[in-house]
């Protein structure tokens, strides 16, 4: 049974092999391994970097493991030294209190700095996009402030153009997520959060909540369409003439618990992003991806009210 | 010997005070710290939970407008000169004085009774003007802050009846007296957290 | 009358739903009907009341804690199971949205409060008294209290599953979807008194073990001689004390939203779901590292005992534990990285998650090297020690990377997430739960247990566990998100969570294994009648194997951290064994119906406020009363052992 350990770990070893190449392999269905714009690619780089500095200590210990079990194990004629007293050694241990000490530091400061950096999009040209994000039971509301036109369950963008996306809810908390393009930020009542992504390639991406909100949640899924911003000023053109305003009544049906598929608006009713987030007594997460002028942090100072950052 | 260490009880104290004589009682105290800690987390929690929510009034009564001075200090003054009292007890009972443990004590229970009823004539002159627990988030947390306190201190006065019930029957014995100095430390530490209320719930209230 | 008949059987039997619940039930009855028929026939009632339901002995209380521990790892793993087979194919229509929704809610709360916390308990209680020379625990009515508690809380659980509907909201139970609003079954309340109660059970014993180590140590057992899993439980229960409230409070003002509807966590009024979300996880990361510390200790005992050498760097040891243990406070916010909150704080609390892997790494090079030049043993418990290396360096190093705030940010509520909370887990934690079990399986019921069919377990637990949760953290870059009852054909993620499933029922088959082996040892039972039958080294086994139930008939001297080792190396053991004229009376606690009942009326109290049923409530809270106040006017809680009686149980076995 002593030769356990070993065929243990080929075990081991095995489904390691199997699960890098999975994870490192081709196949564009691995989203967060092939980013579609820059958010996605800075996660990717923080993402691959911390995986090769953990590696840099897991891999020895590893080796290690394997090498002590069998070099040490208690067969009568195992001629390996054996030391039963020896229980201390300052050297070894600055050894191995400093070497993660190292390598934390290093990925902290790798750390702060790329989630510092990802707060804003990088100054371009391009004037950003906004688009108020709204949670639903359970489907998922768009609505472009510019363009004063809707959607629910999908999202058309322009390529190269950062996007502002404004986050709530109207409905238990979700999370916004389209790993193709970005991380994930909650979608909550009575708040407001942003998040900024930007779409390099185009290309028709995946989306879902991500925060589990009842019986219909399997259902959340919505797909973001990226095509060049001549494409998409047509698309919005081609939206205002032919689609039909979302109206008061119209917005209050689709709040009810239910499931539909992709719906087109012309038009939504004025301001109601904002009166979801402030119908009862909400607020903005001031601090949240801060970007560039936002049109919601005046919306504090229209009410009169404080921002409170917690 | 008992199932505290041997050490313990061979050397036990013949000095020292009356309470920590014993040291199976004496082990009871340490617990009995422990448990203050997890109970001022508990506070730490509700006091934490009401800073978040305090400026959360939905339209409804702030505290500026609820909060009565002159009530919620004759409610500090009856709490604090429970405590002095208490510790009064505490002290009889070190020199062995049972009559005046049972003086002080009594004392103490009757200011506490006197803050209970101060509480609850705040709580339902605020209901009366429509402040309910229901009407917003702060005034949930208001209520349930202070309200915990409130049922707190009204369990320590269930217990410190229980505990003169026991040393009226059994006199001042290592068990009763270490009972005694228990029940007196929860009551101080019940005085401490309502120092905090008073400053970060009312006073800030009627300030900010 | 039928109808009348009817309208209950839908409404709290949930007759309606189906025949998963049709046969829970049925198997409810059955079981129900056996322990009672079994009770009878072997004219056993008089022996479990007086030798369990009223025992105070810390023994005893841990066998019934590991006893339930196993059977709500059971229930969790069938749960565990019919989430995996949902999900072995795309488009499956096996369960339900609601009904999987319900179970993985009970897998998630079960397993953590309901499997480990238990089991942990069970460890503390039959070694912590034990390896610190103490007779009992310092409060040993507080630590019967402490079981009810926890038990009745488990029932009140478990009882959702048949009678009214369990959970449905995930074990972390995020307002506003828990409110009324959004659900307002019994269900959610179910949850919330169920762990409450539970929990006020846990504070206790967390106290009642500080206390212990403190002050009930044998006397020359200094805090650095302590042995390493004393010192994991004086981490834990820090923690648990420092934690605990802030579930409470969570919990308790969710139950306030839904039962007298104020409006901390609503949609409403003001209401804020994101102090539902911190308060959670002020406690819910520190629980990570409640449960896995006493894990750590065990790994500490059976790595030294099985390499027959000394732990390399004790002082070490100690400080990562304290350090474990303080930093578990400061990186909560990393479950809510996604939450709007600043880069700043985002960066503060992805930091300091990041060097929560300082001290356990600096843990895994200190086991490494106590093998190093040492003789290693492959016994079960050191099997299921050198399993949770591997898997705890890889869940590690992706909890290093879920710590990176910006990746967190693609990783978060995704299967990657849930892979590498599984694998900390059940590497962490189960192994080393499974290994402290078995190494102090002699200890507690004085016998072994079957290596062959353990080994079988181990092997198939492990490969399973690979097999199982490697192709999740693949899942997660193929952006599966957790908590999804199905997912469509064409988004491939079907294969993988096939193999995933495969693994899983390998982990259904190792624990089956372990129930065999059980059930084989108990049959063919190899007795332990040296009381050392691992060779090992401290104080727990220079007593008999079971230990009496005043454990120490004198109270040894302790000179050194392995004392039972190092007495066996210079042929003193003699020194640690009773003399005959040093035996005095001792005073032991009186057993106690009370504690029974306590929990009893917590029960009572319970469900009255689950079902709103005030009255029940009530009565309930009367009972809690009555045994708070039947306690307070108590004398004699105590009874004296004669030294004769213990001069014949030591002379019996062999010891004077």
């Amino acid at each position: 049974m002593k030769q356990g350990v070993w065929r243990r770990w080929s075990a081991i070893s095995i489904v390691a092999t199997g699960a890098i190449v999975l994870t490192s392999g081709c196949g564009s269905k691995y989203f967060v391994l092939h980013p579609a714009g820059p958010v996605g690619e800075k996660e990717l780089h923080v993402i691959l970097w911390s995986a090769v500095l953990t590696l840099l200590v897991i891999v020895p210990v590893l080796m290690l493991l394997a090498w002590i079990v069998w070099r040490y194990r208690d067969r009568p004629n195992n001629k390996a030294k054996y030391t039963p007293e020896w229980s201390e050694s300052r050297l070894l241990e600055i050894v191995w209190w400093g070497i993660p000490i190292v390598i934390i530091g290093i990925l902290g400061v790798y750390t702060g700095k790329v989630t510092f950096a990802l707060t804003q999009p990088p100054e371009k040209d391009a004037k950003p996009l906004t688009v108020y994000v709204t949670s639903l039971d359970w489907k998922w509301l768009f609505q472009y402030p510019g363009q004063k036109i809707a959607t629910v369950n999908y999202l058309n963008i322009p390529t190269g153009v950062p996007i502002n996306f404004e986050l709530t809810s109207d409905a238990p908390m979700n999370s916004f997520w389209v790993p193709s393009l970005g991380g994930q930020e909650y979608t909550m009542p009575g708040m407001a959060t942003r998040l900024w992504l930007e779409a390099d390639k185009p290309g028709t991406y995946y989306g879902h909540g991500a925060n589990f909100t009842g019986s219909g949640f399997a259902d959340m899924s919505f797909h973001v369409k990226a095509e060049s911003p001549a494409q998409f000023n047509a698309w919005v053109k081609s939206v205002r003439a032919s689609a039909h305003p979302l109206t008061t009544a119209g917005y209050k049906q689709l709040r009810k618990p239910s499931t539909v598929g992709d719906l087109t608006f012309s038009s939504f009713p004025p301001n109601l992003f904002n009166n979801t987030v402030w119908a009862e007594g909400g607020r903005y997460m001031q601090n949240s991806m801060p970007s560039m002028s936002s049109t919601v942090s005046t919306l504090g100072k229209n009410r009169g009210l404080t921002n409170h950052s917690n | 010997m008992s199932i505290t260490p041997a050490s313990a009880s061979h050397h036990g104290r013949s000095h020292g005070p009356l309470e920590y004589r014993d040291p199976h009682q004496a082990v009871k105290i340490t617990g009995f710290w422990i448990f203050l800690a997890t109970d001022m987390l508990l506070f730490g929690c509700l006091f934490a939970t009401y800073l978040v929510l305090r400026t959360h009034t939905d339209g409804g009564p702030t505290a500026a407008h609820l909060f009565d001075v002159p009530g919620f200090t004759a409610e500090t003054f009856a709490l604090l000169t429970s405590s002095f009292t208490g510790g009064l007890a505490t002290l009889a009972m070190r020199n062995g004085n049972r009559k005046w443990v049972m003086i002080w004590m009594v004392l103490t229970m009757l200011l506490g009774l006197t803050f209970i009823g101060l509480e609850v004539q705040e709580f339902v002159a605020d209901v009366g003007q429509g402040a309910t627990a229901h009407r917003s988030a702060f005034l949930s947390a208001f209520y349930t802050l202070v309200g915990t306190h409130g049922t707190h201190v009204s369990i320590g006065l269930i217990w410190m009846l229980l505990t003169l019930i026991q040393i009226a029957r059994r006199g001042l014995t290592a068990k009763t007296a270490r009972k005694l100095f228990v029940v007196n430390l929860y009551w101080h530490f019940l005085d401490v957290v309502w120092v905090f209320i008073f400053t970060i719930v009312y006073l800030s209230g009627v300030v900010m | 009358m039928s109808e009348a008949l009817k309208h209950f059987a839908d409404t709290y039997l949930m007759w309606n739903e189906g025949y998963l619940i049709w046969i829970s039930d049925i198997l409810i009855v059955l079981a129900s009907i056996g322990i009672v028929a079994a009770l009878t026939y072997f004219k056993k009632w008089k022996w479990l009341w007086r030798n369990w339901l009223t025992t105070v002995d810390h023994k005893k209380i841990g066998i019934m804690y590991l006893l339930a521990a196993l059977l709500m790892f059971f229930r969790g793993g069938v749960d565990a199971l019919l989430l995996r087979t949902q999900l072995a194919q795309p488009g499956e229509h096996f369960l339900s949205a609601e009904h999987y929704d319900q179970i993985f809610t009970t897998h998630g709360t079960i397993m953590i409060l309901f499997m480990a916390m238990p089991f942990l308990f069970a460890l503390f209680n039959i070694v912590v008294p034990l390896q610190i020379g103490a007779r009992d625990v310092a409060f040993p009515y507080l630590n019967a209290i402490s079981f009810w508690l926890f038990f009745f809380g488990a029932m009140i659980f478990n009882l959702s599953f048949v009678f009214g509907g369990s959970p449905d909201a995930g074990w972390t139970s995020y307002p506003p979807l828990t409110e009324l609003g959004f659900d307002s079954g019994p269900g959610e309340n179910y949850y919330l008194i169920g762990v409450q109660i539970s929990g006020i059970g846990s504070m206790a014993t967390g106290i009642n073990f500080i206390a212990t180590i403190l002050k009930l140590r044998a006397p020359g057992m200094k805090l650095m001689r302590m042995p390493l899993f004393t010192w994991s439980t004086l981490a834990s229960c820090i923690v648990i004390i420092f934690a605990f409230p802030a579930l409470a409070i969570a919990l308790a003002l969710l139950t306030l939203d839904r039962i007298i509807g104020t409006d901390f966590f609503t949609m409403y009024h003001g209401g804020d779901p994101m102090m539902f979300i911190n308060l959670f996880w002020v406690w819910g990361h520190p629980e990570v590292y409640i449960v896995v510390l006493p894990a750590f200790g065990v790994y500490s005992e059976v790595v030294a005992t099985f390499t027959r050498k000394r732990i390399f760097g004790y002082s070490s040891m100690v400080a990562s534990l304290m350090l474990i243990a303080v930093i578990s406070y400061f990186v909560w916010a990393h479950h809510f990285f996604t939450m709007g909150a600043g880069a700043d704080v985002n960066t503060f609390f992805a930091v300091a998650s990041m060097m929560v892997g300082i001290p356990t790494g600096v843990k895994v090079f200190n086991w490494l090297f106590t093998m190093f030049r040492g003789r290693i043993r492959t016994t079960l418990p050191m099997l299921w020690t050198l399993g949770f290396i591997p898997n705890f360096a890889i869940g590690g190093a992706t909890g290093i990377m879920l710590a990176a705030a910006p990746g967190d940010y693609q990783y978060h509520n995704s299967y990657f997430l849930i892979a590498h909370f599984h694998q900390m887990l059940i590497g962490g934690v189960v192994n080393g739960m499974l290994a402290g079990m078995y190494y102090w399986w002699p200890k507690m019921f004085g016998f072994t247990l079957n290596e062959r069919l353990g080994k079988w377990a181990f092997w198939i637990f492990n490969i399973g566990f690979y097999i199982c949760f490697m192709p999740q953290y693949a899942l997660g870059f193929e952006g599966m998100q957790r908590r999804m009852y199905t997912y469509p054909t064409d988004m491939g993620w079907g294969s993988l969570n096939f193999v995933s499933t495969i693994g899983a029922y390998l982990m259904g088959i190792g624990f089956l294994f372990i129930v065999w082996q059980v059930l084989y040892s108990l049959r063919h039972m190899e007795k332990d009648t040296t009381g050392d039958p691992w060779d090992a080294r401290t104080l727990e086994w220079s007593l008999p194997s079971p230990a009496p139930h005043y454990n120490f008939a004198v109270i040894p001297t302790i000179s050194d951290r392995d004392v039972w080792w190092e007495a066996k190396e210079h042929h003193h053991t003699s020194d640690l064994l009773p003399k005959v004229d040093q035996i005095e009376d001792v005073h032991m606690p009186k057993n106690s119906a009370r504690p029974f009942l306590l929990g009893l009326s917590f029960f009572v109290a319970g469900f009255g406020v689950i079902f709103n049923w005030y009255v029940l409530a009530f009565v309930g809270l009367a009972g809690i009363a009555a045994c708070l106040i039947a306690r307070a006017l108590e004398d004699e809680e105590e009874y004296v052992l004669p030294a004769e009686e213990i001069v014949a149980t030591e002379q019996s076995l062999g010891r004077v």
